[in-house]
């Protein structure tokens, strides 16, 4: 199934090699290999469309085919595995027309105005047809028109860029076991689309994005709110407030052509405030709070004997998963806002209050890694102030194009620091970004907190990394707190069956919609692969080891905010504010 | 959106002036009328390579043919046959009348016709296991079950080369052997009977006529390669076949011929009915597993082959009801007696149905080897209305295009192949040369191009080009350099394509671009249609936003 590099190398321990002739080279590879895999260990990175690391391959596109010698047909090198004495050719005559062709067939049904698509620059078809040095279509025809899909608050669908490559539908059913999207109908009238031929807003989609990064095309990608964005900055009579989630400083360098994993904090600051926004502030200072106002619920279902395991409410489409597959955890999950929404509610109540400025003129936006924070900022329960907490949530890569298009090159930036008071953070805010982080910043303070002591070792490295599932045991006054962090929906399945069953020991669980926490969220630039998410999340701790502090209870304006508004943690004033609840919906 | 079924139109010049246009009409009311509106759709077709009636309605896949069809018949097709199931006999097409599709023909003078897996039918009472075991049923698997190993089993079945009948003519021994050999606690026995295959109809006719042949053959391998489970996998669009299968797995279970322990012995097997999802891709091997996993039914990739993984990823054997339905006699009589039969490289019978421009419609079963200048102008009585052979479909539209020089070659697994040619499922459709060779290439196009199951570049797209193509060609607004496209992107999707339909799809339209050259050329060169088949006039193409 799902082939990594790495198990396609712990492969090549375990098993025996073969011989096998790559253009004319013999080479000795794992036996059981691709042959596509044969060759990129061989440094021949063979074109592909509808191939993608980490989902089964399929076969579709047959954009991978190469000659095998003694084969009458062309193989497809990303399903047929390599066999010993095989001789492959990987740019013959015969490969290279029938890969070309097969290219020219795809583009005889697509619109061809790269102009107007939102992957234009980053689209694997279009740097394909520059590739193949395509330069008519030579089998033209009747081309399908479908109706762009745009019933979703955070996922637009446009059929008509559409190459069937099915790597959305793989995505959402075996890393996401949502199974919101799949193929319909036969031959050329087949279409992607959501079950029972819903529109995607109406179906079980849970906003997660995953599909979008799995696109190769614009078929693919979020509604934007950039140019409601623009106009709120525009208008002199908004106060447009910015909060930036904590996995873009260390994703939103790559579209700048900064490799993954650069830290871009200052610069990120620099430009936003050079965008427009009237104050750039920061969600890692709600991410403090969030762990505030989660660390005392789970303190008090610990000694209440209150409903446990809790499961942490940081990711939207978790909690959109949840109210369709699981609604008979909903007790089990915190009822605490997510950083975004918790940032809001205190922007448009404490910070207008300090201000004098009405929360109507206020214009809350965010920029999130996630596609799902789209759909959170709108549900109906969002609206401590009375308005909006949070009025528009960017892309990644939607705040890209908005500095590109201002002409704002953000390696060229000064560095300087949020505004304050909502710019002041934490190292445990600053983990939120990758998966265990939450947790990790958790322990930190439920530690401290419960026991009086001062935490020694910061670094929980159990939670750390790409494990699907991870675990770790804490000992707090001596009791074994179990806990356990998983990240993409097709893991956290795992655990929760495990809930739901009774048969799981843990007392706090973390999940994630993105496999990687946030920095692999649905929004962050493409491409997003297993390699940069590692990137990033290695930067994501070096953010934490630069910092003061790095425990959520010693930030200062946190501090305040309880002193001089909230009160007490879990207090009525915090829960009016920071918490919300959930709703059952329905699985078809 | 899946149709149960297609109701295809003739529109051809002649029978839109005799009304055809209005009982496309009257076809599309009535239907939504009955409510099925989402389950048949109705189609328009050019001439069907059949001298027929106009106008001419058929009905897909139950391969029944109205002709001529009048407005006022239009209400009964759809109340008796779409919504009832009926088919509505007055209408029949009169060369249809008699028995319905599966008439048998006449048996030869010349006494070509040889029974091995037709033995029963029509001869006892399918819905009555007596009769069958009366006639040696069962013992076949009496026999292995007492006296012989599995190895042995599958030994004898290896010596007797009989291969699958299915189309692909592979050595059934062999599959057996690799299943047998394959690592897994739970094996499964598949029995192939979606027969989407247009113009065929023997399976249909060895599952009604005689289901439990298929029944024993089917426990007999799985005594042999170790399963306890089997399935049959049923066009949905036989209720008949469906019907006499539950009722002759309800008789042998009652007299333990099926089910635990069977005849005493410690080998234990069931076998359950599964209905087909109505695509004829899903006849093909991996597909039909997809769809009995109540998956999408699109092909696996290959290998691993099913003998390794199959069904739910265990060893799986998968066989043609023909295929299946020559084991007990195999069993019975010994190999050495079934390579009497047929051709020393192929040996056995072969079941063969004579559809379109022939004397004599229906099914025949022949020794292996038989010309088809023996089936076409003996059995099949010659072409009708004193017309020449222009060519003979082998094998439904993937299988082989016989063109009146080949009359003479044997026909098998083995010789077809070399002329381009392949014997298939075994329906033959003659074709007379009063037919337009771009029309017939087209209608297969077609054909595919609405089976394919849009997984792969090549077959969804490709073609879909071919059918545009050939449209224009026939549409007179073609031009050389069409035909060396159609060559071209023919020979794309065989090497291409990720299923046998596509690779096979082309076969017709290569062999026909070769042999037909001239009557190509004439198309695009001058504009006409020696025939007078073609429109050569432009269709517009509407435009239309489709939201999905
Ligand atoms: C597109 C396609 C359609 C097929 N349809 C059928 C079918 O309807 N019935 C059948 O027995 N085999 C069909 N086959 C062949 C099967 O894949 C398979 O080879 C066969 O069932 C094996 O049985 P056999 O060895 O007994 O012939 C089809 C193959 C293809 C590529
Ligand atoms: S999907 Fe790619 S090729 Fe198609 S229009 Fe967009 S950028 Fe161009
Ligand atoms: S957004 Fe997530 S849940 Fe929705 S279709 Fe895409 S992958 Fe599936
Ligand atoms: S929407 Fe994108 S990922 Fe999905 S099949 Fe189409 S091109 Fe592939
Ligand atoms: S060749 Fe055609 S039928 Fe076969 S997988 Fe490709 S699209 Fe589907
Ligand atoms: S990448 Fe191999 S077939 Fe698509
Ligand atoms: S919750 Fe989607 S990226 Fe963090």
């Amino acid at each position: 199934m799902a082939k990594t590099l790495r198990e396609v190398a712990e492969k090549a321990q375990a098993v025996s090699l073969v011989t096998v002739t790559i253009d004319g080279r013999e080479v000795r590879v794992p036996e059981g290999v691709t042959i596509l895999e044969a060759c990129r260990m061989e440094g021949i990175h063979v074109p592909t469309l509808c191939y993608l690391e980490g989902l089964s391959a399929w076969g579709g596109c047959r954009i991978c085919m190469v000659e095998v010698e003694g084969q009458p047909n062309l193989v497809a090198s990303c399903v047929t595995p390599v066999r010993e004495g095989m001789k492959i050719w990987t740019s013959s005559k015969k490969v290279r027309e029938a890969r070309k062709t097969n290219l020219e067939l795809l583009l005889s049904n697509h619109p061809l105005d790269c102009q107007l698509c939102d992957r234009n620059g980053s689209c694997e078809l279009q740097e394909l047809a520059y590739q193949f040095g395509v330069r008519e279509i030579r089998f033209q025809g009747e081309r399908k028109v479908y109706e762009v899909d745009q019933s979703s608050p955070s996922v637009k669908r446009d059929p008509n860029r559409c190459i069937l490559c099915g790597r959305c539908v793989r995505t959402c059913r075996e890393i996401q076991t949502v199974c919101a999207i799949d193929f319909a109908n036969r031959g050329f009238d087949t279409v992607i689309s959501p079950s029972l031929g819903l529109p995607l807003g109406e179906s079980v989609c849970v906003n997660c994005g995953q599909c979008i990064l799995a696109c190769p095309t614009g078929a693919l990608s979020e509604v934007s709110h950039v140019e409601m964005v623009w106009e709120a900055i525009n208008d002199p009579e908004k106060f447009v407030i910015l909060q930036t989630a904590p996995a873009i400083r260390v994703s939103i360098g790559e579209p700048f052509g900064l490799p993954p994993g650069t830290v871009t904090t200052g610069k990120m600051v620099a430009a936003f405030r050079r965008l427009g926004f009237d104050r750039v502030f920061d969600t890692n200072f709600a991410a403090d709070l969030t762990i505030i106002e989660e660390g005392h619920e789970f303190i008090a279902r610990l000694k209440q004997g209150g409903k446990l395991p809790l499961i942490t409410s940081c990711s939207p489409g978790w909690i959109k998963f949840m109210e369709h597959f699981y609604p008979e955890l909903m007790e089990n999950v915190s009822t605490c806002k997510s950083p975004q929404q918790m940032f809001g509610a205190v922007a448009k109540t404490y910070y207008a209050q300090k201000l004098g400025i009405d929360p109507k003129d206020m214009v809350v936006v965010s920029i999130m890694p996630c596609t799902a924070k789209k759909f959170e900022c709108q549900r109906d329960e969002m609206c401590a102030s009375g308005f909006r907490d949070v009025d528009f949530s960017l892309t990644t890569r939607e705040a890209a194009r908005m500095l590109k298009e201002k002409g704002i090159d953000l390696k060229e930036m000064p560095e300087e620091d949020f505004d304050d008071p909502l710019g002041i953070s934490t190292g445990a805010a600053a983990v939120f970004g990758a998966t265990g982080g939450v947790m990790e910043a958790a322990l930190r303070s439920v530690y401290e907190i419960l026991t009086g002591k001062t935490l020694e070792r910061l670094d929980f490295y159990s939670v750390r990394g790409m494990d699907g599932v991870k675990e770790a045991t804490v000992d707090i006054n001596g009791m074994e707190v179990h806990v356990a962090v998983a990240h993409g929906l097709g893991n956290a399945r795992k655990v929760l069956d495990q809930v739901k069953a009774g048969r799981s020991k843990y007392h706090f669980i973390e999940i994630m919609a993105c496999p990687g926490g946030c920095i692999g969220g649905g929004g962050q630039p493409i491409p997003t692969n297993l390699e940069i998410r590692m990137k990033r999340i290695e930067a994501i701790y070096q953010v934490d080891r630069s910092l003061p502090l790095r425990k959520s209870h010693e930030n200062p304006a946190v501090q305040r905010l309880y002193e001089e508004f909230l009160g007490e943690p879990n207090g009525e004033r915090a829960h009016h504010l920071l918490h919300t609840h959930y709703v059952p919906r329905e699985r078809m | 959106m899946f149709y149960r079924a297609h109701v295809l139109v003739e529109m051809t010049s002649s029978s839109v002036a005799l009304g055809a246009a209005q009982v496309k009409e009257q076809l599309e009311r009535e239907i939504a009328r009955a409510g099925l509106g989402n389950e048949v759709k109705v189609l328009e077709t050019g001439s069907f390579g059949a001298a027929l009636p106009s106008p001419f309605v058929v009905v897909y896949p139950d391969n029944v043919i109205y002709a001529p069809v009048s407005v006022r018949d239009v209400r009964r097709i759809v109340e008796e046959h779409l919504l009832k199931g009926r088919v509505v006999r007055e209408l029949l097409f009169a060369g249809e009348r008699g028995g319905g599709v599966a008439t048998f023909i006449p048996p030869s003078p010349l006494k070509k016709e040889k029974r091995v897996v037709l033995r029963n039918s029509g001869l006892i009472d399918p819905l009555n296991i007596e009769e069958y075991i009366a006639r040696d049923g069962y013992l076949a698997l009496a026999k292995v079950l007492t006296e012989m190993t599995p190895e042995e089993v599958i030994e004898v079945v290896k010596r007797s080369g009989l291969q699958g009948r299915g189309g692909a003519g592979f050595p059934t021994g062999l599959k057996w052997e690799f299943t047998r050999k394959a690592e897994g606690e739970e094996k499964y026995i598949v029995c192939n009977a979606d027969e989407g295959e247009p113009g065929t109809f023997k399976d249909r006719l060895i599952l009604e006529g005689d289901p439990h042949s298929v029944l024993e053959a089917m426990a007999i391998a799985g005594y042999a390669v170790g399963a306890n489970q089997g399935y049959i996998y049923v066009r949905a669009e036989y209720p008949q076949s469906i019907r006499h299968l539950e009722v002759a797995i309800a008789q042998a279970k009652e007299r333990g011929l099926l089910g635990e322990r069977i005849l005493g012995t410690s080998f234990s097997f069931d076998v359950k009915i599964r209905r087909g999802a109505g695509a004829y891709v899903c006849g093909e091997e991996t597909a039909l597993l997809e769809s009995i996993e109540g998956k999408r039914g699109e092909p696996r990739v290959k290998p691993p082959y099913p003998p390794q993984k199959g069904l739910w990823g265990k060893p799986t054997v998968i066989n043609n009801v023909e295929t299946l339905a020559n084991i007990p006699p195999i069993i019975l009589n010994g190999p050495d007696w079934f390579r009497s039969i047929g051709t020393p490289t192929c040996p056995g019978t072969k079941v063969f149905t004579l559809t379109g421009n022939v004397n004599n419609l229906g099914l025949v079963e022949v020794p292996m080897g038989i010309t088809l200048r023996e089936l076409v102008f003996e059995i099949g009585g010659g072409i009708r209305g004193g017309h020449g052979l222009k060519l003979v479909q082998t094998g439904g539209p993937s299988g082989g295009t016989m063109t009146p020089d080949l009359l003479d070659v044997p026909m098998a697994f083995d010789t077809l192949p070399r002329y381009n040619s392949a014997l298939g499922s075994g329906a033959l459709t003659v074709i007379d040369d009063t037919h337009c060779i771009v029309d017939i290439v087209k209608n297969f196009a077609e054909f595919f191009l609405h089976e394919s199951c849009g997984k792969c570049t090549p077959c969804r797209v490709g073609g879909k080009r071919i059918v545009d193509i050939l449209e224009r060609i026939s549409a007179g607004a073609g031009s050389p350099e069409d035909l060396e496209k159609l060559r071209y992107l023919g020979q794309h999707m065989k090497a291409t394509a990720f299923c046998g339909l596509g690779q096979a799809a082309p076969n017709p339209l290569l062999r026909c671009l070769e042999f037909f050259r001239e009557e190509f050329e004439v198309h695009v060169r001058e504009k006409c249609c020696p025939q007078g088949v073609c429109t050569m006039r432009p269709k517009p193409q509407p435009k239309k936003t489709v939201r999905v």
